[in-house]
């Protein structure tokens, strides 16, 4: 038991007898943005639902830190933002968010600070039933907010937001684990989480197939960095002989190599002559090539969604 | 717990006014009071019985299928609904018990019926005594209408949070109420008389038809209002069946009733997984 983070232990969950998820382990610390990626029907939901238990497990234990999965303790610790969550149409969201301190047992004086926060504070008064989803997905986040809990568990929080109130939502996220709150986080947006997240663990069909920071699953994975070289007019050709590597276009020259090359493949670029070269760009694997490199391993299919 | 159960209640009345559940609720009972009340008021001047009486006679029945229909109305998608919408995994992740949300609904839709029943009643009766007179048992009998008829439609409450807990949808939930309240409060009448007449004096008509009789909340409801009161005169001879002893089942019935079901609506709930 250890009171400073949330351990999975061997978790397993079988819906009678399809296991749902086999035999995952995993911990989050406190203040550390934790990712969690893989197709729908991975697992991510239920190894969630788990966590909060909202429904028990089959085998493995889970410790949510230092309370047992579903005791109170754990439900004063966890926070959540479902996947879809829609509140009552009738209510405003001020008074939704009131409900939910009360229920937490807070006085519920913070609610005005947070909806300001999620940019909510001129629709505080108007009907949840006349919100958008991406306002009714900031009430949801606003209630994770404003129980400042030890672990937040966010479940696909950013579908259905727009690039800005994604980039908003993330900021928020940051706050909340600066403040030394643990974020577990599902989705499906490769892109945005890249720069987000501390580390990242990937499911396929109920299983953990990788686990760490990107720069360890880049290791772990050797996906070739590509540098492409953008050559001076008609000096692509003299480019590609001196480097090595493949011309792609009438001014580009494409190198590709394992990651442990790079220094050796940039000083060789920077050792040319002038006249040659007019730009390089460089690409380590994306987080998007490796959850492809991870899930292929895993389940042999290689789409997302 | 005390703090989650008056949270839920709170946010349970104020969902019930804004959808104007509570506005159709005291105007439903408003309403068929008062329709019943000026449709009785021809035999009062035959029998000599003061208004109120004859009033609380057909309250009686009205209740009889009004205040269960009210609660399942209420109480359908108690559980159903708040899954359907996707808001109850997160309500369960929130420190505070099912029982204790189960019992703030409770509380908020009792209320509700509650308002209903003394509003729709207190002003039927108003009216009824104004028009033609009231006696002390008249009174008597109308302010029993008032303290049981929220027992029968707590007992019905409970029974829809049961089939909510067993739906996964509300459209489920909604129709099984029906069909529960069909059953209960209509067929189960029709089944026992038919019955009665088929055993013509038997066995089932002196041992078993009275246990059957006091067994379903909406007959032990009847009972518990038209025996003891001058009211029974009035309401078929069902009362030389039934005597003083099954009077007292009945209310014992009435009071086991929403205890039981709510019970039981508990334990589906907590079984419940999102």
């Amino acid at each position: 038991m250890n009171s400073g983070r949330l351990t999975v232990e061997n978790a397993c969950k079988k819906y009678g007898r399809q296991e749902v998820l086999q035999d995952v382990s995993l911990s989050v610390f406190a203040g550390e943005r934790v990712a969690l990626l893989g197709h729908n029907g991975a697992g991510k939901t239920t190894l969630i639902k788990l966590i909060l238990g909202l429904t028990g497990l089959t085998g493995g234990t889970i410790d949510v830190f230092g309370h047992p999965t579903g005791s109170d303790g754990a439900r004063r610790t966890a926070a959540y933002l479902p996947e879809t969550v829609n509140f009552h149409g009738m209510l405003t969201g001020r008074e939704q968010l009131r409900f939910f301190a009360r229920l937490a047992g807070e006085s519920g004086k913070q609610v005005d600070g947070v909806l300001e926060k999620v940019g909510l504070a001129s629709a505080a008064d108007k009907r949840i039933g006349t919100y958008s989803k991406g306002m009714r997905q900031r009430i949801g986040l606003a209630q994770v907010l404003m129980r400042r809990p030890q672990l937040a568990l966010l479940d696909e929080p950013t579908s259905g937001l727009d690039p800005i109130s994604r980039r908003t939502f993330y900021d928020l996220v940051d706050e909340l684990a600066q403040a030394g709150t643990a974020v577990f986080v599902s989705s499906h947006a490769l892109t945005e989480l890249e720069a987000r997240t501390d580390r990242i663990h990937i499911m396929a069909s109920g299983k953990l197939v990788a686990a760490g920071s990107l720069d360890a699953l880049r290791k772990e994975a050797g996906l070739p960095t590509r540098i492409t070289v953008k050559a001076v007019h008609e000096k692509a050709d003299a480019v590609a002989a001196k480097l090595g590597g493949e011309r792609v276009n009438c001014s580009s020259v494409q190198l590709t190599f394992g990651a442990d090359e790079k220094l050796d493949r940039i000083s060789a670029i920077a050792g040319l002559e002038k006249g040659l070269v007019e730009d390089v760009d460089l690409a380590p694997p994306s987080l998007e090539d490796l959850y492809r490199h991870f899930t292929a391993k895993g389940d042999g299919s290689d789409h997302i969604n | 717990m005390i703090t989650s159960i008056s949270a839920v209640a709170g946010i349970e009345l104020r969902i019930a006014i804004r959808n104007r559940w509570v506005l159709i609720s005291v105007l439903l009972m408003t309403l068929f009071a008062l329709a019943l009340v000026f449709a009785g008021s021809a035999p009062t001047g035959v029998l000599g019985i003061d208004l109120l009486t004859v009033s609380v006679a057909s309250l009686t029945t009205l209740t009889v299928y009004l205040a269960p229909l009210l609660a399942l109305l209420l109480s359908f998608d108690g559980i159903s609904g708040e899954a359907e919408r996707g808001s109850l995994p997160l309500l369960l992740t929130y420190p505070t018990s099912r029982g204790a949300i189960l019992a703030g609904k409770a509380i908020a839709h009792i209320l509700i019926l509650l308002l209903a029943i003394c509003i729709g009643y207190g002003i039927a009766g108003l009216a009824a005594t104004l028009a033609g007179g009231a006696s002390a048992q008249g009174v008597e009998a109308l302010l029993r209408l008032c303290w049981t008829a929220p027992l029968l439609g707590a007992a019905f409450l409970g029974i829809g949070y049961t089939l909510s807990g067993f739906s996964r949808q509300t459209s489920t939930a909604a129709a099984l109420a029906i069909a529960a309240w069909l059953i209960l409060v209509v067929l189960y009448d029709l089944g026992i008389l038919g019955a009665l007449v088929f055993d013509d004096g038997g066995v089932f008509t002196s041992h078993v038809f009275p246990v059957l009789l006091v067994a379903n909340p909406a007959d032990a409801f009847r009972i518990v209002n038209v025996s003891g009161s001058q009211a029974a005169s009035l309401a078929s001879g069902m009362t030389n069946e039934i005597g003083a002893a099954s009077s007292w089942a009945s209310l014992l019935s009435l009071i086991l009733w929403p205890a039981l079901s709510l019970y039981v609506a508990m334990i589906v709930f907590r079984r419940y997984e999102t």
